[in-house]
Order: structure tokens, then sequence, then C-alpha cells
């Protein structure tokens, strides 16, 4: 979708704020929403693409005033409810709902140390077709759609070349609205800057993005 | 349902609860239904204050400036090279690693997200997940560079990297010179997060907090 998350290339945002010998967790909570991030995605009722465009749903006002963890925590709770681990009457109560039944968690303090290495999204088993090869000419197309994609808005439409070929991977854009993994073969395809941002841009620079193969067409 | 405390007609600009605790009260309601184990919440939360950062990355980089065998092997197959030193949780993870020298700088974002490699950097910076670095990194990439302290020169080519799949990028800066003598622990001191995101250089004066 057209989001307000698709920001490359966008103006006004205004200078990068750093900040000096920054905490991992700037208060105690932001931990506790990245654990409880990852503890309520073992039960694997969702993936890491639905996710994403979970917080992409997130209204373009409150995505841009909210801070990070703000946003998973909205993400999290409409994950929760959607996928029925919790109803928005205990969301809203704090409690579970009478005579409910107690569920055992997925992730108990043994299974983090395994739980820290991330599932793999390559599929090399899968059978696909690399249409494209290293060093080809393509174009990323112009395409729109209203759910969960990976090609930048600011690529689409642009010429570049193929540089590598990583192998095949979990398509994003199906696998986040539960179409299917659709595995296919995943490109690094390299970007003039000037061919991105005319003449503004230095003639040195490039811009490498991560493409797959249906975002690509033949020149 | 009208309240002093909003307008009548702005009700979704309603200021929402503190965060931290709708936080703690939706822990606690994960806990009570046996969503959420806290003891694994706890362990979590600690690897990533304690365990897994950017002092990872620092020690990967540093070893490639003394052991060349290390470097190839780290260009040609990073999570298994990584893996080497003893940091398991790369081998879910598809890096790639991008090395900068005299005439190319890389450089690394997500313009979508988030994305950045966990294990070797630990969890990102609020700047790297905020909107000025996400739009400005691939249209002025330069621009960025300068407010790190960074002036590249024109024939320096810049290839930055949007992290758009599962793919991770690790930027391996260049050894800073005058650190011929150093050992491998003094370089690894001196490799900085930021460097290995690619926007500042390493110097022998630098030290390696950000």
């Amino acid at each position: 979708m057209n989001g307000v998350h698709d920001m490359g290339g966008m103006q006004g945002m205004g200078p990068v704020q750093r900040e000096q010998n920054e905490p991992v967790f700037h208060s105690p909570w932001e931990g506790r929403m990245y654990a409880i991030n990852r503890a309520i995605g073992a039960w694997r009722k969702w993936n890491i693409d639905a996710g994403r465009h979970e917080i992409e749903l997130i209204p373009p006002a409150d995505y841009l005033r909210m801070s990070y963890y703000e946003k998973w925590l909205t993400r999290n709770i409409e994950l929760l409810v959607k996928h029925g681990l919790v109803t928005r009457e205990e969301i809203d109560s704090g409690k579970p709902a009478p005579g409910s039944a107690k569920a055992a968690p997925p992730l108990t303090l043994n299974g983090v140390p395994a739980a820290l290495i991330r599932g793999s999204y390559m599929r090399p088993e899968a059978s696909a077709k690399a249409r494209f090869k290293s060093g080809q000419h393509v174009r990323a197309r112009n395409m729109n759609p209203v759910g969960h994609t990976r090609l930048p808005h600011y690529a689409r439409g642009k010429a570049g070349t193929v540089i590598r070929n990583h192998g095949i991977f979990v398509f994003p854009d199906t696998n986040a609205h539960f179409l299917g993994e659709q595995p296919q073969y995943l490109y690094s395809v390299r970007f003039a800057a000037r061919e991105l941002w005319g003449e503004q841009a230095s003639r040195r620079d490039f811009v490498f993005i991560d493409m797959w193969d249906s975002y690509l067409e033949r020149i | 349902m009208h309240t002093q405390d909003h307008e009548p007609d702005h009700d979704h600009q309603v200021v929402p609860p503190d965060p931290a605790l709708r936080t703690k009260a939706l822990e606690s309601l994960l806990v009570e239904k046996g969503i959420v184990d806290p003891k694994a919440l706890d362990a979590l939360v600690d690897a990533y204050e304690n365990k897994i950062g950017p002092r990872n990355g620092a020690r990967v980089v540093a070893r490639t400036w003394v052991d060349a065998a290390y470097r190839k092997r780290l260009l040609a197959v990073p999570g298994a090279a990584i893996a080497e030193l003893g940091y398991e949780e790369t081998q879910g993870e598809h890096m790639v690693v991008v090395e900068n020298t005299a005439k190319v700088h890389n450089l690394v974002v997500c313009t979508l997200c988030s994305c950045y490699p966990w294990p070797v950097l630990g969890l990102p910076p609020v700047w790297y997940k905020s909107a000025p670095y996400r739009s400005r990194a691939v249209i002025d990439p330069r621009g960025v560079m300068r407010e790190f302290g960074l002036e590249l020169a024109e024939d320096v080519e810049v290839r930055v990297w949007d992290s758009t799949a599962e793919i991770r990028y690790l930027v391996l800066p260049e050894r800073p010179a005058g650190t011929e003598t150093w050992t491998e622990e003094e370089l690894a001191a001196l490799v900085s997060r930021d460097s290995m995101i690619g926007v500042v250089k390493v110097s022998a004066t630098s030290g390696g907090k950000a």
C-alpha cells in the first residue's frame, strides 16, 4: 500500500536526531513490549510479513506521532485480537473472560536461546524460475497494490541492473495476507541515484534494493 | 460520551493512556491467560540488554583486520564466519557484508520499516528507525553522513543498501591508519555501531561508544 511507512525519498522530515549513549530500551516497558512481540510470535498465528503490514495499517498521523514501541503495542493488540488469542473485551477490561481456559505458552524460558535465532525465509527446495540473471538490465514494475508490498514507491518504474541472485525466498506480498508463501527468486538490483532522483544526485551514487522476481520486468 | 477531557468533534484525537501502563496491563493479561511466560520475557530482555549488541559486530570487524583468511570467509559466507566467533544467532539470518574501501562507501537503511542485523548489532538506535533517516538515506546519503560528521570526497562512490527483504547488511569499515601495531581487542574497541551502519568511518581516536 502507498502508506506513510514507505518513506524513501520523502522530504521535510528534518535532521537525524542522534542520542549519545543511547540505552537499548528507554524505559522498562519498551523491553517488555519487545519481548512480548517475540513471545506472541511463537504462537505462529501470523508471520513476519503480516506483522509488518499491521504496522502499515496504523493511520498515517498516528504512525508519524507514535514512538517505535507504541506502534508495536498497537500492532500487537490488533494481531492478538484478529487471531483470537485475546478478545477486545479482555484488552479493555485487562482480565481474562470469566471461565476461559488457561493456555500453555509455546515459548518458555528454556526455549529462549533457540528463539533468538530467527526463522529462515529462504526456500531453496521450492520450485521457482529465475527470470533474470546477474548483469541484466531490468525495470521495477509500476504497481500500486493496496495490500502489503516490499517494493518501495521510489523505485517503481525505474531501471536498474541485477547484481546478485540471493536465492528463493518467501514472497511477502502474499504471505502477509495468508495467501501462501509463493516462494520466488530474490535479487539485489542496483539503481543509479540519478535514475531515481534526477540530476540533483551524484553520478557516483547508487541505491541497491532487494527485489522479488515478480517486482521486475525486462527492458 | 463527551467529557471535559476532549472536544466532541475530535474523539479520535484523544490522547491514549500511557503506553507503559497499557503494556503492563497487556503483559498481565497475557500471563494470566497463559499466552506468554514472564520468565521467557525476562530472558529476552536480558539477551538484548546484555548479550546481543554492537560489540559482537565490532569483534567480527576487528578479526577481519588482523586475519586476512577470516576476512575472505566473512565476505564469502558471512553467516558461517560470524558464527565462528560464537554468535550463533546469525545462522537464521541471510547476512551480506559490504566492504568500504578508499573509493567505495556503503550505507545501510530500511526505508519501509526497521530491518537491521540484530545478531551482530543488537537492536537499532532510535535514529535508524526514525522518519528523517529512513526518508533521506536514499535520496541524500551524503547530506545524512555530513550530519554525522562524515564528509566524503566527490570521487568516492556511495552505495546505499535499502533492506527491503530478509537480507541483513553489515558494513565492514576500513581499518584506520596508525593502528598497525594494535591488538585485535584494541581494534574492536574502536569499531562503533555507527561505522557498521555506514554513517561514519572508524578513526584511531573514534572510540567504539556509538
